[in-house]
């Protein structure tokens, strides 16, 4: 099985915009990076600016749609590379999160995700909270449907 | 802690286990029994049993590889590799759980957005270690005190093997890793480097998301690398 994961994230202004020119700036390098990671396999490339998925009801909500071939390739990509350090500006470029913005599920290999899927396993784990079909990083499932137990 | 943390640090007593330990560990990367008992001197008998009672006591991990790099008949028995085991042991007497509690308060932390202020008071914190320092104090042994592991690396940076924080890190990293950037950057205010040598984040599989470098710090998310 393959893990896949969307999240999203309102930006605090239109992406040709001033405040915007670092986030886009950074793009494409920090795609190619994901693109290079040990067990990445697939991501969303959409039709908007520097391949950018745009909401299609609100354009300043961007979609960032993923798959991985483990909870440990996703998680040392966003949290061991040079992505972290982009991650860190992300306040400058996006909205505060009200609401759970990121959800991932297993998927058996070869399928390439939907974004309405995606985004019903998102309306999922935000109306009925994490489970073996909507889950996080934090509330982790495993493929067999069990939870994965925290260590503290 | 669990149970019998002090009984698995007990076996640390024996010397040369524990110098065969922290050989292990310093390398960061797996490690024969050869290499093991050339490096701190002894038979390689002696070395192979003190490294399996480490393995069985879950200090270290043990492994398989062929050295020569060679497979098929004729290249020989794969070599017995060690590295450091993951998991934690801890021992405080009388008990003390700053762990959970570590934990919880990061999660705090982050549900508040709070991470400014979080960082503010690591990098006073750091200001604070550093200044309590000898004039002169050399970087990477402070480091080294506070379980951070450096180790230079081949561009002339200071790398950090071992996160200090590695449990509240894996957990809100975005959150954790800024403020062990902003402690750094303050020890080395505190040390009186910080015109010298600049923290920067560079976040790497299995290590510290900090390393020391010569200024101006390179910060590959702003325009200048872009170009």
């Amino acid at each position: 099985m393959h893990l896949a994961q969307l999240n999203v994230a309102r930006m605090v202004a239109p992406l040709d915009s001033p405040v915007m020119a670092d986030f886009v700036a950074g793009l494409e390098r920090i795609n190619r990076l994901a693109e290079s990671w040990p067990g990445f396999v697939w991501r969303l490339k959409g039709g908007g600016p520097t391949g950018t998925t745009p909401d299609t009801e609100d354009e300043r909500v961007l979609i960032n749609l993923s798959v991985w071939e483990s909870r440990e390739a996703l998680w040392s990509y966003t949290y061991r590379s040079e992505h972290l350090r982009f991650m860190r500006r992300r306040r400058e470029w996006f909205e505060p999160l009200r609401q759970p913005h990121l959800v991932m599920w297993w998927l058996p290999e070869g399928v390439i995700p939907t974004v309405p899927e995606a985004m019903e396993r998102l309306r999922r784990l935000r109306e009925e909270g994490p489970g073996p079909e909507a889950f996080t990083f934090r509330d982790f499932y495993e493929p067999t449907g069990e939870r994965r137990l925290e260590r503290v | 802690m669990t149970a019998d943390d002090l009984g698995v640090l007990g076996v640390l007593r024996d010397p040369v286990r524990r110098r065969l330990y922290e050989y292990v560990v310093a390398q960061g990367r797996e490690v024969s029994r050869g290499e093991a008992a050339e490096a701190v001197g002894i038979q390689r008998t002696l070395a192979a049993f003190h490294l399996d009672r480490l393995v069985e006591a879950g200090l270290l991990e043990a492994g398989s590889r062929r050295l020569t790099g060679r497979t098929g008949p004729g290249s020989g028995r794969p070599a017995k590799v060690y590295r450091r085991a993951a998991t934690e042991h801890q021992v405080s007497v009388p008990p003390r759980d700053y762990r959970t509690l570590a934990l919880l308060l990061a999660d705090v932390v982050a549900t508040l957005e709070a991470d400014r202020r979080a960082e503010d008071a690591a990098r006073r914190a750091g200001e604070t270690i550093g200044a309590a320092e000898p004039p002169g104090a050399d970087l990477a042994a402070v480091l080294a005190a506070r379980g951070y592991e450096p180790y230079p690396d081949e561009q002339g940076a200071l790398r950090l093997r071992n996160c200090p924080f590695h449990l509240a890190a894996e957990r809100q990293p975005t959150l954790v890793c800024a403020m062990n950037l902003a402690l750094c950057e303050g020890l080395l205010k505190g040390l009186g480097r910080d015109g010298e040598v600049a923290a920067v984040l560079d976040p790497r599989p299995g290590e510290c998301c900090v390393a020391f470098r010569p200024p101006p710090g390179d910060e590959p998310a702003s325009k200048n690398k872009n170009h």
